[in-house]
């Protein structure tokens, strides 16, 4: 569990959580080792039709992250971030990427067993 | 010559002018049904279907032992219908388009052609008329593949038998309407006079002018709304073709899924000129073709 992914609307820890998973603006990366903190644009996820789902699940995978912290994820990202043991956490909304990591640091936030949003929403 | 009867508005009258179309072709014709999200043409024509089969998509099939996780596919699909996860490679068949992009880019011949269902194409006669529809399966979003499925079932028909064709396309302006019209001769837009008619109207004729095809109009529900469409056309070039008037006992024959050129002979009329007017707008088309 050494790198988390945090769907953000901006690189920061001050900006506001992104509830969208595939369709987030980006995510804030951080080693949970060193603390240290990168973001990774979503753009090219967000005009997509279809699959931006399963776009961001690649970014994430090969940003090397464990662990996603979002708001709602669809059916397809769900399986793809769950087909090489990420561990998505879902529900969080209206906090900002900050507080969302101290949560998870002081622990009791649930793993997701299923996906929460239907296709394309 | 085919003949596609198109609108970028639902509900104009695509069905009522096809079905009537089909009443006053006197050539050999195949009516086709490629409003294939929800096929309506058969509760008019009552056809009898003499052959139904089912219509598949190739997708690709993984064998594990052989992949080596390169990418290749991942990075050619732009649907994400295929996608690497790290090592894992993973298939979502609901959005695969069927192109085989990915079987013939993997190195290590990984990947195979597998099916997966898209709908059912259904071949019958309605009358004197040949009747051909697609159904797509209730839950698939692939019609545009589905379509050209069912156009090339009607190329099959159309080459054996020299026939022309007549095509009810689905309504709006994105893919499958666009796919619908595109290998026609003609496209007839039916559109009615109010102000969400007009605007879709524009629409169709702006999705469908970069296909230069022969396009020619029907104002359904004549007298209703205002004069904006005809003066578009006029300004645009666009022929009017006909127009059938705003009338109840037309309603009340479509919704008893009466064919209305059966049942009034005033309309009958209407569809004898539209016929003709199809045809002189198909050669005038062909006659520019030539000297393009």
């Amino acid at each position: 569990m050494s790198k988390i992914a945090i769907t953000s609307e901006g690189p920061s820890l001050e900006d506001q959580m992104d509830s969208r998973f595939g369709r987030a603006a980006g995510f804030v990366v951080i080693d949970m080792d060193t603390m240290s903190s990168h973001y990774i644009e979503n753009g090219q996820s967000q005009i997509m039709a279809q699959g931006a789902g399963i776009q961001a699940a690649q970014l994430i995978a090969k940003a090397g992250a464990g662990w996603v912290l979002t708001g709602y994820v669809g059916p397809k990202a769900f399986q793809a971030l769950s087909a090489v043991g990420i561990k998505v956490v879902q529900d969080l909304r209206d906090i900002t990427v900050g507080e969302a990591l101290e949560r998870f640091k002081s622990g009791g936030l649930k793993i997701a067993q299923a996906p929460n949003r239907e296709s394309g929403k | 010559m085919i003949v596609s009867v198109a609108s970028g508005k639902g509900g104009t009258g695509k069905t009522t002018v096809a079905a009537s179309l089909s009443r006053v072709w006197d050539r050999p014709v195949t009516l086709v049904d490629m409003d294939v999200e929800e096929p309506n043409l058969h509760l008019f024509l009552h056809p009898v279907i003499e052959g139904k089969s089912s219509a598949n998509l190739e997708i690709p099939v993984i064998d594990e032992s052989r992949c080596t996780s390169c990418g290749q596919c991942s990075d050619l699909c732009q649907f994400k219908a295929i996608a690497l996860m790290g090592s894992v490679l993973l298939t979502f068949p609901e959005l695969c388009h069927g192109c085989g992009g990915c079987i013939a880019v993997c190195p290590e011949g990984a990947l195979s052609p597998g099916e997966r269902e898209l709908g059912e194409i259904s071949v019958g006669k309605a009358g004197g008329a040949g009747f051909l529809m697609g159904r797509l399966r209730v839950g698939e979003a692939m019609s545009p593949p589905f379509m050209r499925m069912v156009k090339a079932k009607l190329v099959e028909i159309i080459g054996e038998s020299e026939r022309d064709a007549i095509i009810d396309a689905p309504p709006g302006v994105s893919c499958p309407a666009v796919n619908a019209v595109m290998d026609s001769d003609v496209i007839v837009l039916v559109t009615e006079p109010t102000p969400f008619g007009f605007h879709d109207f524009k629409l169709a004729w702006e999705a469908f002018s970069p296909l230069s095809k022969p396009m020619g109009a029907i104002i359904n529900r004549a007298g209703l709304g205002n004069d904006d469409v005809y003066r578009f056309c006029t300004k645009s070039q666009i022929p009017i073709l006909a127009e059938l008037p705003f009338d109840r006992a037309i309603a009340e024959a479509y919704a008893r899924g009466r064919v209305i050129a059966d049942e009034f002979p005033r309309l009958r009329e209407i569809f004898l000129s539209l016929r003709d007017g199809i045809r002189e707008l198909a050669d005038t088309g062909s006659r520019e073709a030539a000297r393009a």
